[in-house]
């Protein structure tokens, strides 16, 4: 260790920021899609409807036994496939990889939020769907109007959790050479040989921005808790 | 996908002038993959014990060493931490890279991917034990200390018997997400079972059979440690918690 440069940092911080900025809009389009998605999972795999629920069931158990690793390289190489299936053209689309990462992330984290949203759901006492129904509240109704909410709020703090943990997870499209934050870094610190201060800083980056934000989850966390 | 063929594509030889087939290197990356995770639990179940019982301890350094170990390693993505771990610290530790230069490859990616795998999950570890010990009763640590017990004797016989029986189930979890975490491994050269399963793909063109492949074995895998675990839960279940006998 003979020079540890950190003026190298400065010279290429526009090209770092622009890989968080993806890193950061890949984080929020994964957790809408993800929650969103999931909550229909969730649903689904309380769903009466046996093969529906079957269905979903299959669908997380599957994702959640496979490392995210994996499931990138699937879609990868799925989403031209299930493109060109979709819209018939002669040949596979060409979707660069930062693009199939929004569908893998969305998919990937829709499992667990189907989880997340699943035990949300089942933590509300019967007797709210009970007088929902009483009130003549159709399923979706009742669903939206008043289990959904509650659900919601109860596992605010772990849907937020697992954002972090998304978050964090987003680096791993680096397999796929993405300029992200952690992909940028890596290529700057590969043009000027500057290893040590890239991934350096990378990780203090990293550091800041986790532990602040899972300070501020536990701070809501202490607001938001129902005194029972 | 017109003539998708499993067997075909993972009967194929890896080279003409070498005759192992594909299937025989998918079974040489799950070897590597459950190698690495097997030798990194010991060390996350090691350490994630000791930090787990610091951070419930009376001491307050003791409890601010083991709380910022758990931030420091649970808020930087661990495809970083494999980066600082094999391309950052050795450069401060001129020793260790002579040792990494020297070793076979594979040698110094798999203890880099042991160490790095191992202080991770132990954060995670850590996040567990220290639960199960809350999660118990006040009255089992000051029936231990009215016993004339140190405070060592009391966890060793009273506080971490009880705590490691009732976290066994979130403890299956954990070991599920090691055994997926190890593919991050790839990243800095291991040839673990996603690095094989990506080089079958790339050389055969036979993506979606390689990926097939793959996926069943994660599930095979995750299967048989999910049973594991509910032995071990069945045979270590508490008489009257819910959490431990079924």
């Amino acid at each position: 260790m003979n020079s540890f440069d950190f003026s190298v940092i400065s010279g290429s911080l526009p090209y770092l920021l622009q890989g968080l900025g993806y890193t950061v809009q890949l984080t929020v389009v994964a957790c809408l899609g993800g929650i969103l998605f999931g909550t229909l999972l969730a649903l689904a795999r309380l769903s009466s409807i046996k093969w529906l629920s079957m269905l979903a069931a299959g669908y997380v158990n599957v994702m959640r036994s496979i490392p995210l690793i994996l499931v990138i390289f699937w879609f990868y190489f799925l989403v031209p496939v299930i493109l060109q299936f979709v819209l018939g053209t002669e040949r596979p689309p060409q979707v660069g990889p930062d693009r199939s990462a929004y569908i893998t992330f969305i998919m990937f984290e829709a499992a667990y939020f189907c989880e997340i949203m699943r035990a949300g759901i089942q933590s509300i006492p019967k007797g709210q769907v009970g007088a929902a129904n009483a009130l003549g509240l159709n399923y979706r109704q009742s669903m939206w109007l008043i289990v959904l909410p509650q659900a919601f709020r109860n596992m605010l703090p772990v849907l937020l959790t697992q954002t972090i943990i998304l978050f964090q997870d987003t680096s791993l499209v680096y397999v796929l050479s993405v300029t992200d934050f952690l992909g940028a870094a890596s290529k700057v610190a590969q043009r000027d040989s500057t290893l040590v201060e890239m991934y350096s800083f990378v990780a203090l980056v990293y550091l800041a921005i986790c532990f602040s934000l899972s300070m501020a989850v536990k701070a809501l966390q202490k607001r938001t808790q129902i005194i029972r | 996908m017109e003539n998708f063929d499993l067997f075909g594509a993972l009967m194929q030889p890896i080279m003409e002038e070498d005759p192992t087939q594909w299937w025989e290197m998918l079974l040489s990356g799950l070897y590597w993959t459950l190698a690495v995770s097997a030798v990194s639990g010991v060390v996350a179940f090691s350490i994630g014990s000791l930090m787990g019982v610091l951070r419930t301890t009376s001491n307050s350094t003791l409890v601010f060493i083991g709380n910022a170990y758990v931030e420091l390693f649970r808020n930087i993505p661990l495809i970083v931490q494999f980066f600082l771990w094999y391309f950052v610290v050795p450069e401060f530790v001129p020793p260790l890279k002579e040792w990494m230069i020297a070793q076979d490859p594979t040698i110094a990616q798999f203890v880099t991917a042991v160490i790095c795998l191992g202080l991770f999950t132990a954060a995670r570890v850590a996040e567990q034990v220290k639960s199960g010990i809350l999660s118990l009763s006040r009255g089992q640590r000051s029936a231990g200390y009215a016993l004339g017990l140190t405070e060592t004797q009391t966890y060793r016989f009273v506080l971490l018997p009880m705590a490691y029986r009732i976290i066994v189930p979130p403890m299956t979890s954990e070991a599920m997400n090691l055994i997926k975490n190890s593919s991050v491994a790839l990243t800095i050269g291991l040839t673990e079972l996603t690095f094989r399963t990506r080089e079958m793909g790339e050389v055969t063109f036979a993506f979606f059979e390689a990926y097939i492949a793959a996926t069943v074995i994660y599930i095979i895998v995750a299967m048989t440690v999910n049973r594991v675990m509910a032995l071990i839960e069945r045979r270590t279940a508490v008489p009257g918690y819910i959490s431990g006998g079924k």
